[in-house]
């Protein structure tokens, strides 16, 4: 296919010309070397600190382990946006954040909503509690 | 009677549709895609957050989890995702050949990660604690087993994209599927994020 090859080079250095030109103000931005390590890097230390903090017995809260671990994933989850999948505002004319922002608005809503709803309905409904409430014991 | 001229369609209304050079759009749209996705992954959390603690007197976490595989696993995935950046580093620099390796590199690191979940599964279906068993493991079940599932199709496509690439090269084409399967590659990763964090950590404590 020594034609199609070379129509992709050909497609390739006119993008790279175009790089050149505006300043690396492309819009699909592939990351480098160093911007993968880093994120690699910073991905490994907090996998890291999780599995031992919980392998090694956690702390003596076990809501203060939670939430060392809870809060961990959320910046690991950060990194990953931005290192590896190149998150950013002016992609796509900041369609993808808004895509992504709107997406994260829904997740919060279904999480938060069907824990509460379902940890009160548990709670308050179950046959036992009738008993409880009653004074006949569980 | 009319005064009005008639005009030539042309001149009011945008006859020729806008020209975009092909596959402008893909990204954003697979990324729609993504999110949809997402919030797939977000409802099978939210199934295993309101069931993860139903064990009906059957095994719990503690009894079944290995965090040492799933910190393998873990470390698989992580080494796949850095891996297909540098194919996709290898892509930009317009070096086929080391496109190739590096995804082949990808390939073996997600085949290791099926292999570890599927003997995971398999050990816990041998000790009786298979979906069937409880609300906590239906909804596990559900919930890695669909990460899996989607981690077994990128890998598919994997050797669909080295085919391809091997055949004809780093074409516009393939480099947009490239792209596509970057996207959705790093995607699975973050969403083992989630996996590991609540439900083998947390489940742990």
């Amino acid at each position: 296919m020594p034609s199609i090859q070379a129509e992709g080079d050909k497609h390739h250095a006119e993008r790279r010309a175009e790089a050149h030109g505006d300043h690396h103000e492309d819009s699909h931005d592939h990351g480098s070397v160093r911007s993968y390590m880093t994120g690699f890097v910073l991905s490994v230390v907090l996998t890291a600190i999780p599995f031992a903090v919980v392998m090694g017995g956690g702390f003596e809260s076990r809501l203060l382990t939670a939430a060392v671990v809870v809060g961990l994933a959320v910046v690991q989850i950060l990194v990953h946006m931005v290192y590896f999948l190149h998150m950013n505002t002016r992609s796509d004319e900041g369609w993808t954040m808004m895509a992504l922002i709107f997406t994260v608005v829904i997740l919060v809503i279904v999480l938060a909503g069907s824990l509460w709803v379902m940890y009160h309905m548990n709670t308050n409904m179950m046959p036992q509690m009738d008993h409880e409430a009653l004074g006949l014991g569980s | 009677m009319s005064t009005v001229s008639p005009q030539a369609p042309g001149d009011f209304w945008e006859v020729e549709p806008h020209h975009h050079h092909e596959g402008a759009s893909t990204s954003i749209g697979f990324w729609v895609y993504l999110m949809s996705d997402c919030l797939m992954f977000a409802i099978l959390f939210a199934t295993f957050g309101v069931l993860g603690g139903s064990y009906a007197a059957g095994p719990g976490p503690k009894d079944l989890f290995d965090l040492e595989l799933v910190a393998l696993n873990t470390a698989f995935l992580l080494l796949s995702s850095i891996t297909y950046g540098l194919a996709m580093l290898a892509m930009v620099k317009n070096n086929k050949g080391g496109t190739l390796g590096w995804l082949a590199v990808t390939l073996v690191f997600g085949l290791a990660f099926l292999a570890v979940e599927l003997y995971e599964f398999s050990h816990l279906i041998h000790l009786g604690a298979g979906p069937q068993r409880s609300a906590f493991l239906s909804s596990f079940f559900a919930l890695v087993g669909t990460h899996g599932l989607h981690v077994a199709f990128g890998c598919l496509w994997l050797v669909t994209l080295m085919i391809q690439v091997g055949q004809r090269g780093l074409i516009p084409a393939n480099r947009r599927r490239l792209s596509c399967l970057s996207m959705f590659w790093h995607f699975l990763d973050v969403i083992w994020i989630g996996v590991f964090t609540f439900v083998y950590l947390l489940g742990m404590i």
